[in-house]
């Protein structure tokens, strides 16, 4: 796919299309994957951390891409300016003497399911934004299906997903 | 949560549309104006001989500079207030203000004698200029930094102080209708700390609020 088709893409998308729209943010974080892998290779980064951190910036600042440009240069400028800040995060938090650790991490690793940023941030929203963005994402709910499991009207479930996703958005490596 | 997880939640919010920039900056600027006007108008006033004063061209001269400075500023922090904005390239459109300030004090330097100098930039209003540059400006140059906030800047300090140069801009451009001091010599001194002034405050602000 190149920049102009991920520009058409992007154009449908914000005209309200979810398929285009996911569509889009799977091709975005394609690129963004192989851009961040390269960067976070030496760092105690996880490149995947970076991807989710950019998608939900694109999401909350979609409205900042001019339509009739490129898209390239846009969405690398978000993920830069998104692995700038996890790299100033990392270098505030306290270093530990890795060797200590070697054996203990090993094990973990293999044991432990992956440690999400992003469920770190899921973990501080309301219980009602918590509910509906977990059924959506996590157990794939439509938003009509998310309605009827959590018995709200499907106004108020976009209205949740909506404020959620912008808190997390927010909170995102904040803890 | 997965990232093909995060997807189907992002892309189950796609309908909501939101303020495009051109509209945020835009509606911005209208009310920085109309707040600047209320507030210069109810507090200061155009100067009474105002007829006249237009008939000369150091009075002209002033807002030549901060209408300038106003609009060579808001053009700027229009394009820094997105993500990719080429900085190194869209920077100097900023100069062409103190260039033209420059340029007239070179000229008012040429064609007054040395004696009055001190008198020409010292003036009259000094303080006035340095109380009410920011007080009228303090007003719009929030509304500023809110359309500020709904962009992404990569580089939130500098595009907040060009926000600021906006506002101490329009702010000296009410300013300059009430003071009397016309010397390009006064303009450079006191109108530069007190935009200077509102300069800094929106860099300060912007590093605050127009983080993402």
């Amino acid at each position: 796919m190149d920049d102009s088709d991920l520009a058409r893409l992007f154009r449908t998308a914000l005209a309200g299309d979810e398929r285009a729209y996911g569509d889009f943010l799977q091709a975005a974080a394609e690129l963004v994957r192989g851009w961040a892998r390269r960067r976070t290779a030496f760092g105690g980064l996880d490149p995947e951390d970076i991807v989710q951190e950019t998608l939900l910036a694109i999401h909350v600042k979609r409205h900042t891409w001019r339509t009739d440009g490129p898209v390239a240069p846009w969405l690398y400028a978000i993920a830069k300016h998104k692995l700038v800040d996890a790299l100033r995060r990392l270098g505030r938090q306290p270093r530990v003497d890795i060797s200590d650790l070697e054996g203990q991490l090993a094990v973990e690793e293999a044991e432990s399911v992956r440690d999400w940023e992003i469920d770190r941030a899921l973990k501080t929203l309301t219980p009602g934004q918590r509910s509906v963005v977990t059924a959506i994402s996590v157990e794939g709910r439509t938003i009509a299906e998310a309605a009827r499991s959590l018995d709200m009207n499907e106004t108020a479930v976009r209205v949740a997903l909506h404020r959620g996703l912008a808190a997390i958005a927010r909170r995102f490596g904040r803890d | 949560m997965e990232t093909r997880e995060l997807i189907k939640a992002l892309s189950a919010d796609a309908r909501r549309s939101r303020i495009s920039m051109r509209a945020a900056w835009s509606s911005a600027v209208l009310a920085a104006v109309a707040l600047a006007a209320a507030i210069f108008f109810a507090l200061l006033g155009a100067r009474p001989d105002i007829a006249d004063a237009a008939q000369t061209f150091r009075f002209l001269f002033k807002f030549g500079v901060t209408v300038a400075l106003a609009a060579s500023a808001f053009g700027l922090a229009n394009i820094l207030s997105r993500p990719e904005a080429d900085v190194r390239r869209s920077l100097p459109r900023i100069a062409i203000a103190p260039a033209l300030l420059a340029a007239g004090v070179i000229a008012e330097l040429a064609v007054t004698p040395p004696d009055t100098w001190s008198a020409r930039l010292v003036g009259t209003n000094s303080l006035v200029c340095l109380t009410f540059i920011p007080l009228i400006g303090i007003g719009p140059l929030a509304l500023l930094l809110l359309a500020l906030r709904h962009g992404a800047p990569s580089h939130p300090g500098l595009a907040g102080a060009v926000s600021g140069l906006t506002a101490g801009g329009l702010a000296a451009t009410f300013y300059a209708a009430h003071c009397t001091d016309d010397s390009p010599l006064f303009v450079a001194t006191w109108y530069t700390i007190a935009i200077a002034i509102l300069t800094l405050l929106g860099a300060l602000g912007a590093t605050r609020i127009a983080r993402w």
